[in-house]
């Protein structure tokens, strides 16, 4: 498997915007960029979803991404694990580096960067087979074949990580399909950490989920961003102000392409945004 | 459309805030005028109704805060919407104090009885009409969101400062000619004194109503005015 080498550097953390609040309450200096987008542009076909996006993914951090439907917080987030390549039209122009190294470089393999950067979709997809089957099977993917016991310490280690040994730790020969709404969406959770990636990528990862499972979800990804990088899209509002530390805003231009028009500490987008368009947004009168 | 609706009760419940601050400014507004007239006119009877009334403005201060605690509960609001609810909640309590310095003065009032005033006055009416106008400027300003506005009432804090070191100077002056008069000049350095804290709340309201407006917390000197 190809390693990532970087083939074009672009600006990496150094010059990554850091915001006024984080200076003044966690320290400039701590922060790096695990991810950064740069002039980013996607485009469908003829039609541009994204435009010249640039934004850092603080290391370790929550960053989310905000803005009205239809507005590619998705495609964004697709792009940083090269998932919107799933597409045959997509394309991308600009650059986004993990690590300081472009994941879009033409001798970067696609599978690899999955791996370091995994997703967590919508709705929870969890695969028709057992518990454990379904987090064995992101570590084989990744990792071929090692020992039983190794394996089962694995799958152990991503269920706890994931908080739900205790509710499974007696039927992990089960059907991922017995299992409730919240605990699929933390069992693909586990799933995507078992292939130990880097960063974390949820696309609305409580959207299908009941307030408690959102509530243990939330409070899961505290516990992750010990070891991973994550980012998510939300439309909940109050989830992204709960969760985050950082947040990005998003915007439709009037051709309809998706613009970040803010990004700042969570704590500045809710509390005192800079533009008129996030202040709309953030209070409910958008629209 | 359920977003619309939304936005439409939170705008309607911020109303009701503001409607209840205003009120609020206007009661202190009059507690405080009755006061000093209770003491021009030496109207006991004045003076105990400005104690009376006291309750009321904590009760309206009570239910401002209530208000605001339903609404950031019902709506989780964010941005000007938080910062117009938190600001509120602070204005609501300060004006209460604010009360509490007239009603002091209406306790100072009743206390005298009807012990003849130590000097004519002069420059504690001036005090109470220039808190009164600061007050009814900072009202104007909240509901305006008018920062420039409230940056000029801060300024005229130095005005009842200078006001109330006159009255401190002359009101010493007497103690030490005639230490029999101590008793009756400290009523009258009590009554400045409430006035003089007055005017300082008021500054306090005008640095939450910047709050409101810019989000930027912290003092609003009126050097800081560039006009």
């Amino acid at each position: 498997m190809t390693k990532i080498t970087a083939s074009v550097k672009v600006p990496g953390p150094a010059s990554a915007t850091v915001p006024a609040g984080e200076t003044a309450s966690r320290g400039a200096d701590s922060l790096s960029a695990k991810m950064h987008m740069d002039n980013l542009s996607v485009y469908y076909g003829g039609f541009r979803a994204v435009a010249e996006v640039t934004l850092p993914v603080y290391d370790r951090r929550i960053t989310a991404i905000i803005g009205p439907s239809g507005c590619g917080k998705s495609t964004l987030l697709r792009s940083l694990n090269r998932m919107n390549e799933l597409v045959p039209s997509a394309r991308v122009e600009g650059h986004i580096t993990l690590d300081g190294d472009d994941i879009y470089a033409s001798n970067i393999d696609p599978v690899l960067v999955r791996r370091r950067v995994g997703m967590v979709f919508q709705k929870p997809n969890p695969f028709p087979k057992t518990i454990h089957e379904n987090i064995a099977y992101g570590i084989k993917l990744y990792n071929g074949r090692m020992p039983r016991s190794e394996l089962d310490d694995r799958v152990v280690s991503s269920l706890k990580r994931a908080a739900l040994w205790d509710e499974v730790k007696d039927k992990l020969k089960q059907s991922a399909y017995a299992l409730s709404g919240g605990q699929q969406q933390r069992l693909c959770i586990a799933r995507t950490i078992a292939a130990e990636p880097e960063v974390v990528l949820m696309d609305e990862p409580c959207s299908a989920l009941d307030p408690v499972a959102t509530l243990k979800i939330e409070e899961l990804m505290q516990e992750l961003k010990q070891d991973y990088t994550i980012v998510i899209v939300t439309h909940n509002m109050q989830q992204a102000a709960r969760v985050s530390d950082y947040t990005a805003m998003m915007m439709m231009r009037p051709d309809r392409a998706g613009e970040m028009i803010e990004f700042d500490d969570t704590q500045v987008i809710f509390t005192k945004p800079k533009d008129k368009r996030t202040e709309d947004y953030v209070s409910g009168r958008f629209g | 459309m359920a977003i619309i609706s939304t936005r439409s009760a939170l705008d309607h419940e911020l109303q009701t805030i503001r409607d209840n601050v205003l009120r609020l400014g206007s009661l202190v507004e009059e507690q405080t005028e009755r006061a000093v007239r209770a003491l021009k006119d030496r109207n006991i009877d004045l003076a105990r109704q400005v104690v009376t009334v006291d309750e009321r403005v904590n009760e309206l201060r009570y239910k401002i805060e209530e208000e605001c605690l339903t609404t950031i509960a019902r709506h989780q609001p964010a941005a000007a919407d938080l910062r117009l609810i938190v600001a509120s909640m602070h204005m609501a309590v300060e004006l209460e104090r604010m009360a509490d310095h007239a009603a002091g003065i209406g306790s100072v009032v009743i206390r005298m009885g009807h012990e003849p005033l130590l000097k004519p006055l002069i420059d504690i009416p001036r005090m109470q009409v220039t808190c009164c106008e600061m007050l009814h400027q900072a009202m104007e300003a909240y509901v305006k969101g008018d920062v420039a506005l409230a940056r000029a009432v801060v300024k005229r804090d130095e005005e009842v400062d200078q006001l109330y070191n006159q009255v401190l100077r002359e009101l010493i002056t007497y103690m030490i000619g005639d230490p029999r008069t101590t008793t009756r000049a400290t009523y009258l350095l009590w009554v400045a004194h409430n006035l003089e804290r007055t005017a300082d709340r008021v500054t306090n309201l005008c640095e939450r109503i910047q709050f409101a407006v810019t989000g930027q917390l912290g003092d609003l000197a009126p050097e800081e005015d560039e006009n």
